[in-house]
């Protein structure tokens, strides 16, 4: 008997939201790709929340979708309810939420892979890593077979050594019950990775027929569907949605959790892991924000097809019966039957700072990570990292240079900078607050910015990018047009104005100064705007933003041109900063740590001083 | 945040010590130094623009703040690459004395100049190549050394109630700030509904606060600014006398028992137009006393890092092992001996004392009142002629902090611009988060974390 053996391009690891993204980038840049997974039954799975998209996590998606990625493709096929969020504010901080059908998201993808060139899918557990020299040399599963590749990217999720509890239940599965990955962590280790231990929870999921809704109240999805994915028919999404109910726990429930805190693995230090601290368990709320009376608790349908409902708001680690009595106090829960459990998961994962910005491994070379491995939390922070390790993996094979997004152009660039150059002490969830550009990036606007860097890398086809110019320079014209119109205080101008309650003018104004006040805009002003040409919505809209908060931008975006300046800044792979004398020890130590690739991401390691920045730049320059 | 490392702004900074002439020069140095100075500068030829003169060439007149006249200067205009930069540089001799300087570095900065940081002007000098690679050590080691000395003395210098001040101006700019976040993060929680009214007046009553700060920034209350003076001596040698008579009022306890001043006393005050720190101290002697001693051990660590000793010697009473120590404490230091209670039969006399110590003696007599005019005239000798001085860094630490007062306050009314034309709320957090850096800046702490641990901690979010 011989041992099994294969040669591809790139394996990918885990067939998750990060695995998949990462192995069809790959695929479709032509690469031989293998993606191996516990359970062909699992890929795209969602194990937690049952939607795509949310304040700032609905910007990554648009991102991702601009870049060539699949999930804005995927949900816009398989939503049942879709929102905007923050409406009501300003343009950068709308964001997309749309409740997925669990079943059909995981099935669509799955065809997605199955019918993509290049690419196999492989049901089997990696166990070991092959490296020779610091280079990444292939990959062995558990029954012995070796895949020789030039790259492989790491994308296993919460599988790691997985371990479920509940209670004082504790079993060493990955979510769902599915098998855990319980040989790479060691593999890992025996190659000098790093390992850290996160944990993370989730609520029960109750059947729809116990539910009395008449005590919720309902949550109807938006009247005009807003796609994803920028090459989405936006009339394709205007289907039926199904809604979702919000209730409140009250002090009878706090009372329940108080009551039983001691019974919680949490508590008595039966888990180990550190949890996130923006996703906390009903248990960590009530405790940490005891004057609160009540918590808000969404039920979201799993599906179009199913009678579960996730209960959100409320995950738990508890045992089983004061999760059952906890979710009874709770109105319109009084009867609720359990059809899963609450649980919370604990999962090996990395410290993170062991990446480059590629996403690729500093020690090993050919190796890249992303997703949950790379300790951070969500299906959308994986998805874009899975794209960007996927693509550099390949940028790798190809010998082309990598792509790396930075926080001035991108949220993903922000998520990535985050993860690889700051300490990272829980599961990392993007938050619009991370961003200190945000006002240039917004999903509105993703594909315009980013859209050219996926047909650099070969993921935007041609006539996508044309459409894209094309649209950039109607932007620009008619932004041109707008500022250069000027309208005078005859020819019933006036009369407009006064209608859309905003002030007469006194002398002549040009409509951009008009579009920048409080009560007007772009699209109130066509009735005074006889030369206005026939744009395309999107390019309509840009037109508005643009002009409207002209101001913000420019400040923002002169605050950009300095952060460019320091990124540009490149620093020696070689670099010996022990060699620097005047270097505090501090900043020695971070540095040589992290090993920062230019100036800009050198001087936000925490313990690298301005001093320590302008050191080193006198030290670079000569 | 990352201000100073780039170049490609134009920064400014008190340049020397003080000139033999009593000249301070502001050093403007960058691509817009001509056309800023110009901002400020009036010629005394009429229509003269310096952003128009020929390189390496002097001008007369004054610099001015608005209508008002802050100094007569000299202006010396120099184009890059041939300065020490190697950047367009200006500089400008003030004659008006040390307050003067600061003046006018303040007008440098509000016309456009950035406060330059530690050893900012050496590191453009280095990197446009005007100093020897073989030197690139040196300036790593001067900017070290500069940004340590200079965050222990921005520290040092400012008060202890300004920075509790400024502590809790920040906590409650980053409290909203984190409100906002938390509610456009999770805006199924928590409802922004009526919030800008809230915010409305938490932004004016936090801008008053830092209105009331500027103030105390024009009245130099921000920092203890001024050549370190300590008054030394043995015990009743008339050391507070001194003091009380410099200041011109009764500040410390004069009486005749040793041993008065046990603590420390701290004057300020402004003499021939320099300014001096001026601390009295306990009597040196050896003592039992737990209370005395400890005031003695704090005069002798004053002492260490004083920058001028005033020695003073009770004439009438012989020396012994104490002045000694005293002696031995003022060696290597600016320090100047007062032969005190001249009025009084001396047992000590002046031969005797210049063998001992190398600095000036003057007779005195606190009592009589004679001998302080050439005790002042000595200080300014000393002074202009460069043997004590302080380090300029204190000027550009106060006219730092100001700019950043000034900085943060534009950010709050720029909130308040924006609640008025009812923006919508995310865009307030943009200002407040600019004002919550720049006060930052005063007190040496950086953002880092701050937001998102303020979020998770005061705002309950999350599925």
């Amino acid at each position: 008997m011989g041992v099994l053996e294969e040669y591809v391009d790139i394996v990918v690891i885990g067939a998750g939201h990060a695995g998949c993204e990462a192995a069809l980038a790959a695929a479709r840049l032509g690469l031989e790709t293998i993606i191996f997974t516990v359970s062909v039954d699992s890929i795209a799975m969602m194990p937690c929340n049952p939607n795509i998209g949310g304040t700032s996590k609905g910007h990554l998606v648009r991102e991702i979708d601009a870049l060539g990625g699949e999930m804005g493709k995927n949900i816009d096929k398989t939503f049942i309810q879709s929102k905007m969020l923050n409406q009501s504010k300003g343009p950068a901080v709308h964001s997309l939420r749309a409740q997925a059908d669990k079943r059909a998201y995981s099935q669509s993808m799955r065809e997605v892979l199955e019918n993509t060139e290049h690419l196999t899918i492989r049901q089997a557990e990696v166990a070991e890593i092959c490296v020779e020299n610091g280079i990444l040399t292939g990959v062995k599963t558990v029954s012995g077979a070796i895949y020789h590749c030039k790259a492989a990217v790491l994308c296993t999720g919460v599988y790691l050594n997985a371990r479920c509890i509940y209670g004082d239940v504790s079993t060493y599965t990955g979510p769902n019950g599915l098998q855990a990955a319980t040989h790479l962590t060691d593999s890992l280790k025996a190659n000098g990775i790093e390992m850290v231990r996160f944990k993370t929870g989730t609520p029960a999921r109750v059947d729809k027929r116990s539910i009395d809704f008449s005590k919720m109240e309902e949550q109807l999805g938006d009247e005009r569907v807003v796609p994803f994915s920028f090459s989405t028919d936006p009339e394709s999404v205007q289907i039926p949605q199904e809604s979702c109910w919000l209730t409140y726990t009250n002090e009878e429930t706090h009372q329940i959790i108080r009551q039983n805190l001691d019974r919680s693995p949490l508590y008595s230090g039966m888990i180990e892991g550190t949890g996130p601290r923006y996703c906390p368990s009903i248990e960590d709320k009530v405790v940490k924000f005891a004057d609160k009376n009540r918590h808000q608790v969404f039920l979201e349908p799993e599906g179009r097809y199913t009678n579960e409902m996730y209960v959100g708001g409320m995950s738990s680690s508890l045992p089983e019966d004061v999760q059952i009595a906890m979710y009874h106090t709770v109105p319109g829960l009084e009867h609720a039957k359990i059809v899963r459990n609450a649980y919370a998961i604990e999962y090996d994962c990395i410290n993170p700072r062991q990446l480059l910005p590629s996403l690729e491994f500093k020690a090993i070379r050919g190796l890249f990570s992303g997703g949950q491995f790379n300790g951070s939390s969500g299906y959308e922070e994986a998805a874009a990292q899975g794209l960007i390790a996927g693509i550099n993996a390949s940028m790798k094979v190809k010998g082309r240079e990598m792509l790396v997004l930075d926080r001035s152009e991108s949220y993903i660039g922000v998520l990535i900078d985050d993860l690889v150059t700051k300490e990272n002490h829980e599961p990392y969830r993007m938050m619009t607050s991370r961003a200190e550009y945000r006002l240039l990036l917004r999903q509105d606007n993703a594909d315009l910015r980013l859209r050219k860097y996926g047909y650099q890398a070969g993921l935007i086809s041609e006539e996508q990018y044309d459409a894209l110019l094309l649209k950039e320079k109607q932007i620009k014209e008619e932004i041109e047009r707008v500022e250069h119109t000027y309208v005078g205080t005859t020819s019933g101008i006036n009369e407009v104005l006064e209608k859309l309650h905003s002030t007469p003018l006194q002398g002549g104004s040009s409509l951009g100064d008009l579009i920048r006040r409080p009560e007007l805009n772009y699209q109130l002003l066509e009735e005074v705007d006889s030369n206005r040409p026939q744009l395309p919505e999107d390019v309509r809209e840009q037109v508005n933003i643009n002009i409207k908060y002209d101001g913000y931008i420019k400040r923002q975006m002169k605050q950009v041109e300095q952060f460019k300046k320091m990124e540009e800044k490149k620093i020696p792979e070689n670099i010996d900063y022990d060699a620097i004398q005047s270097l505090r020890i501090e900043a020695k130590q971070k540095l040589n740590l992290y090993r920062p690739i230019n100036i800009g991401q050198a001087s936000r390691i925490s313990g690298v001083s301005p001093a320590d920045i302008s050191v080193l730049l006198v030290y670079l320059g000569h | 945040m990352n201000a100073g490392l780039l170049m490609d702004d134009t920064i400014a900074a008190v340049s020397t010590a003080m000139a033999p002439s009593g000249i301070g020069i502001v050093r403007v140095s960058g691509k817009e130094a001509r056309t800023i100075t110009d901002r400020i500068f009036r010629a005394k030829k009429e229509g003269k623009r310096l952003a128009e003169v020929k390189s390496h060439t002097i001008h007369y007149g004054w610099i001015v703040d608005q209508e008002e006249i802050i100094d007569e200067v000299l202006v010396m205009v120099m184009k890059g690459p041939r300065t020490y930069t190697g950047e367009d540089t200006v500089e400008i001799d003030c004659h008006g004395g040390v307050l003067a300087v600061q003046k006018v570095l303040e007008a440098v900065l509000k016309a456009g100049a950035r406060a330059a940081q530690p050893g900012e002007f050496s590191k453009r000098a280095f990197l446009n190549g005007r100093i020897d690679l073989s030197q690139a050590e040196a300036v790593m080691d001067v900017i070290s050394a500069k940004n340590t000395y200079a965050l222990k003395s921005s520290e040092s210098q400012l008060r202890g109630t300004l920075k509790k001040a400024i502590r809790e101006i920040r906590e409650a700019i980053l409290y909203e700030i984190a409100f906002i976040e938390s509610a456009l993060d999770d805006p199924e929680h928590i409802s922004l509904s009526g919030y800008p009214q809230k915010l409305e007046q938490v932004v004016k009553e936090q801008k008053a606060k830092v209105n009331q700060l500027l103030l105390s920034a024009d009245e130099g209350k921000m920092i203890q600014e001024g050549i370190k003076t300590v008054i030394l001596g043995k015990p009743n040698a008339g050391k507070s006398s001194l003091l009380n008579l410099l200041v011109g009022e009764e500040k410390a306890i004069v009486t005749d028992i040793a041993g008065t001043t046990r603590d420390v006393l701290e004057e300020h005050l402004i003499l021939k137009g320099i300014s001096l720190r001026i601390l009295d101290t306990a009597g040196i002697r050896n003592t039992t006393d737990t209370v005395e001693k400890i005031g003695v051990d704090r005069a002798i660590e004053h002492a260490k890092d004083a920058d001028l000793i005033l020695y003073v010697v009770d004439v009438s009473v012989p020396l012994d092992e104490n002045d000694q120590k005293i002696i031995e404490l003022i060696q290597r230091k600016n320090a100047i001996v007062l032969m005190n209670k001249s009025d009084l039969a001396a047992v000590i006399d002046r031969e005797k004392m210049e063998q001992l110590v190398k600095a000036p003696i003057l007779s005195v007599s606190a009592r009589e009142e004679t001998g302080i005019d050439l005790l002042e005239e000595t200080i300014r000798k000393l002074f202009f002629r460069g043997d004590i001085s302080f380090n300029d860094e204190i000027y550009i630490t106060n006219a730092r902090h100001k700019q950043a007062l000034l900085g943060a306050k534009m950010s709050l009314e720029q909130v308040e611009n924006s609640i008025a034309m009812g923006m919508p709320e995310d865009f307030f957090s943009i200002d407040l988060m600019s004002a919550y850096e720049q006060l930052g800046e005063i007190i040496g702490e950086s953002i880092g974390e701050d937001l998102v641990n303020e979020i998770f901690s005061k705002f309950c979010t999350g599925k």
